[in-house]
């Protein structure tokens, strides 16, 4: 619907308000009125005739305003299976028309942020860590591409839907990422990117249940999600995954993953977020790090390096080598990956590699590797605990405790 | 929408297509008669043309009134324009299926760009035309 009022008036920005003032009528009236035979025709008109005043008025709401509706357009007010599978539709649209790879990834994030998560531009440049006129440049020259371009709106082919379904997941993965992996200053704002991807993660599984990937991809976001609370101590100082105090994950929240997880894995060809979901799950269900069932994470991994290769998954692999067969074999595949350094953030590369130095015993390394990915790591958090990891580290072995294991690799520690 | 669509070639490839033998060329163009016809059947074809190569070229500018001319593009570019298609078609994604059905795209470039539309700085006449 959207796409016919973009087509109709070419903005962007008229064509989703007027949508939202639509649907906002929809839940006024409908409720008292009872919903009209034909719900969809009764919004385009609505719509229609809404971005006609919109028009005439040439006035823009404020973004707080327009964002209060684009919340409320997530929650269906009107327990109407009809009209709510319509709302949900069009937002899968709209999601599609965001994430479309005509447009750049950042593009894509940002729009996918803006029109169907509701965020502020503000919000989404703090988030991103650019200034708020370079996040306000990036989103008004989307959206000019967008309307200049032609880039449908509605249901893509069959055809290219595995690309495009693709590109939704990769700006819900790096999203989550996003929001993840920061520890820092930005750790509020950051966690509603968290909140946001899974948000988006359920939008598309309610909507394409049978895609695999999908699937993968929200069982990947609610595991890491349930281990949230151990991962940060109070004073913000990052826990590792071997460190973490196990009763503090969510069991509810690993059990609707886990079973999002086998769900993933026995529908489909394996991907990569299939199968990090299901590492995931192994990690989330282990009683401790070092009863974590890592030949099969080995297994996993293996898998993974066939069907999605990458400098990242050989990293993560490592890992799981060093607690199959010792650290001596993990220790030979990080020194390969180090001649395509550039290929792997050096942070994660120089943090795996002090952590399997200190686990095969070679402690002056160690502490020197330690230092490197303390002066290489993207966040203060992280500085914080590779130093502490390091000063843990006394020079001779022999005091050096055998507990000592190796921290996981993968992102999501 | 009406799109233009850019064929691009290395230098490389179009050295290499003409020092095909007749057969293999003929089948390589019957692969683009074989666009054409179905474009034309389905209505959205506009034009199309193959270009001669980029050393045929002309370069002409006009600077106070003066008009200079210089022989050839900029030798140092790799890809050159060998061709276009022009097509009016439902959307991007169209667009670019089309482009992808391009037999040049399996090894060159196909850019595709939308049209401007410029009818609102057009003459009157044209407007009452168009209208009519």
């Amino acid at each position: 619907m959207i796409g016919g009022l973009l087509r109709r008036f070419g903005d962007f920005d008229l064509a989703e308000d007027a949508y939202a003032d639509a649907v906002l009528a929809a839940w006024e009236h409908w409720p008292h009125d009872g919903v009209p035979a034909n719900p969809g025709a009764w919004l385009s008109t609505t719509a229609r005739n809404k971005a006609l005043d919109r028009i005439r008025r040439e006035t823009r709401r404020p973004d707080l305003e327009r964002r209060a509706d684009a919340d409320r357009a997530g929650e269906p007010a009107v327990d109407d299976q009809m009209f709510a599978s319509w709302a949900l539709d069009d937002r899968l649209h709209l999601l599609f028309l965001c994430c479309h790879p005509a447009l750049s990834q950042a593009a894509q994030v940002a729009l996918t942020l803006r029109s169907v998560a509701g965020l502020t531009t503000s919000e989404i440049a703090r988030a991103f860590v650019v200034p708020e006129s370079t996040m306000a440049q990036r989103l008004v020259r989307a959206k000019r591409k967008i309307a200049a371009a032609g880039i449908p709106f509605g249901m893509p082919a069959a055809v290219d839907l595995p690309e495009r379904v693709e590109a939704v997941c990769a700006v819900v993965y790096l999203v989550f990422n996003e929001g993840y992996a920061s520890t820092g200053a930005n750790t509020v704002v950051r966690a509603d990117l968290c909140a946001e991807a899974e948000r988006l993660a359920h939008l598309m599984h309610r909507l394409l249940p049978d895609d695999s990937s999908i699937t993968g991809l929200l069982a990947l976001i609610v595991l890491h999600d349930a281990r949230r609370a151990a991962r940060l101590r109070p004073d913000g100082r990052y826990v590792p995954l071997e460190e973490q105090d196990r009763r503090m994950w969510d069991a509810a929240r690993i059990a609707e993953g886990e079973r999002l997880a086998e769900q993933g894995v026995s529908t489909g060809a394996l991907g990569p977020y299939q199968l990090q979901a299901a590492i995931a799950a192994l990690h989330a269900t282990a009683p401790s790090y070092d009863d974590t069932d890592w030949p099969q994470i080995l297994a996993l991994y293996d898998i993974h390096e066939r069907v999605a290769p990458g400098p990242v998954v050989t990293l993560n692999r490592a890992v799981a080598l060093a607690m199959c067969e010792g650290p001596a074999a993990a220790l030979a595949v990080v020194r390969d990956l180090e001649q395509i350094s550039a290929a792997v953030p050096e942070d994660r590369l120089l943090a795996v590699k002090a952590h399997l130095l200190e686990r095969d015993g070679q402690i002056a390394a160690a502490r020197d590797a330690y230092g490197d990915a303390a002066l290489a790591a993207a966040t203060a958090a992280e500085r914080q605990y590779l130093l502490d990891r390091r000063d843990r580290l006394v020079p001779e072995a022999s005091q050096v405790s055998s507990e000592n294991a190796t921290q996981c690799g993968a992102i999501h520690t | 929408m009406k799109y233009l669509l850019l064929i691009y070639n290395n230098r490389e490839a179009s050295d290499a297509w003409l020092a095909l033998p007749p057969a293999e060329q003929q089948a390589s163009m019957d692969l683009y008669w074989a666009l054409d016809s179905s474009l034309k059947e389905s209505g959205e074809f506009l034009g199309s043309e193959p270009l001669q190569g980029a050393e045929t070229a002309t370069l002409v500018q006009v600077r106070d009134g003066k008009r200079t001319t210089t022989d050839g593009p900029f030798a140092e570019t790799k890809e050159v324009l060998g061709g276009y298609y022009l097509v009016d078609c439902d959307g991007l994604d169209r667009a670019l299926e089309i482009a992808a059905q391009v037999p040049d795209a399996q090894w060159g470039t196909v850019e595709v760009r939308p049209v401007m539309d410029m009818s609102a700085f057009a003459p009157d006449d044209a407007t009452a035309q168009a209208k009519a």
